[in-house]
């Protein structure tokens, strides 16, 4: 890990859903959160260049996707969905998320999953301890893939703290639980253009 | 009694490197697995209740073994445990006792030795509920540098006629403990207190 990446904490989630509406889902929808908590080094003072923030970003990328898809259990290539978020303690801007969000964090990401033809679906808010981080969810390769469309609550109750930033990816190895809104299949996709 | 009907399965896992203060050779790792299930006494009074036990038996050493597993696989690492349920808005705190038993029983089961009470905490409340989990030394209740909690919580669970059970596997003290006490170093280990 980077020298300059001050890590407090990662907490990793699976969630496994067995049944929904009381019908058996089978196999399980499972998806996997790694979360970290980290420093923030600009909380508290204006810094116009933000650019430690993408290096930050990129490390955290690795990190946090290895952690999610080891907790899942799988090969990197299975992944069908993923999304990005984050929040910055009160002592910081919502640009410092940005910063570790857009620039950099997405390549290695991607490079785990072996591929990501599709944008990551990201969220970001500034917030206390116990913020909730509802991390958005889309298919991998093709964004319009309808049933894939999902999102992932998360929380830690210590953070962030006032000069941390709390920082979080999310996959999944299935769409939504029983989904059943039609659109864009997983199975139909072409994955060329990260839309359809 | 009832069959044990499972909705959802989260397990979570906390690597603490520090809080502000020297971080350890080895980071804390804290871990709570937990389950949702149907409340098979939910909307009315049962009196015999007792048997559901027996049938969270089951449930409880594959929630054990899994949270083991998510926190390394080796039993001699774990140090502190604790449990926990939240029982939906349809049922009674008491539907959260009956997690005692097989929750308790299932840790012991797969850490081998452990002697200590383990302790727990519980309430009734709607989706999204958190619960702080309490956690102590496995084998001696009284190690000071052990006494912590987890927090625990699923966004869309308990519903009203559901059962969040948990429970909670750490590997050490406090991240940064020093506020003295009997130390993991120091007990005996016989009667689950020191």
């Amino acid at each position: 890990m980077s020298a300059m990446v001050n890590i407090r904490k990662i907490v990793t989630v699976v969630e496994e859903t067995l049944q929904e509406g009381g019908h058996a889902v089978s196999p399980p929808t499972r998806r996997a959160a790694a979360i970290a908590v980290i420093e923030n080094p600009f909380a508290g003072k204006y810094v116009e260049d933000l650019a430690p923030l993408f290096e930050v970003g990129e490390a955290l990328g690795d990190l946090l996707a290895k952690r999610a898809v080891a907790a899942l259990g799988i090969e990197g290539g299975k992944v069908q969905s993923y999304g990005k978020a984050a929040a910055v303690g009160e002592n910081g801007e919502l640009e410092h998320a940005a910063a570790i969000l857009h620039p950099k964090l997405g390549a290695p990401f991607r490079k785990v999953l072996t591929k990501g033809a599709a944008l990551i679906p990201s969220s970001k808010k500034r917030g206390g301890l116990g913020t909730v981080l509802d991390i958005p969810l889309g298919h991998k390769d093709a964004a319009f893939v309808r049933s894939h469309f999902d999102g992932m609550e998360v929380q830690i109750n210590d953070a962030p703290r006032a000069n941390e930033i709390m920082v979080a990816v999310a996959v999944t190895d299935s769409g939504r639980p029983l989904p059943r809104v039609g659109g864009l299949k997983h199975t139909e996709i072409k994955g060329e253009d990260g839309l359809r | 009694m009832p069959e044990v009907a499972i909705r959802k399965r989260v397990t979570v896992v906390e690597e603490i490197l520090h809080e502000g203060g020297p971080p350890p050779a080895q980071p804390l790792l804290r871990g709570a697995a937990l389950c949702v299930i149907r409340n098979p006494f939910a909307g009315r009074y049962v009196e015999d209740i007792a048997g559901f036990m027996d049938d969270l038996t089951p449930l409880g050493i594959a929630m054990a073994r899994d949270l083991l597993k998510a926190l390394g696989g080796d039993p001699a690492r774990i140090q502190g445990y604790g449990k926990g349920a939240i029982v939906g808005s349809a049922g009674e705190q008491e539907h959260g006792a009956l997690w005692h038993v097989p929750g308790g029983y299932a840790m012991r089961e797969i850490l081998g030795e452990a002697k200590a009470i383990v302790s727990s905490a519980k309430k009734v409340g709607g989706p999204g509920t958190r619960l702080d989990v309490p956690v102590t030394h496995i084998n001696a209740s009284y190690v000071r540098s052990h006494f912590d909690a987890m927090e625990v919580g699923i966004a869309d669970a308990p519903r009203a006629d559901e059962l969040l059970l948990a429970l909670v596997m750490t590997t050490g003290a406090r991240i940064h403990a020093r506020v003295g006490g009997l130390k993991a170093s120091e007990i005996k280990g016989q009667d689950g207190l020191r």
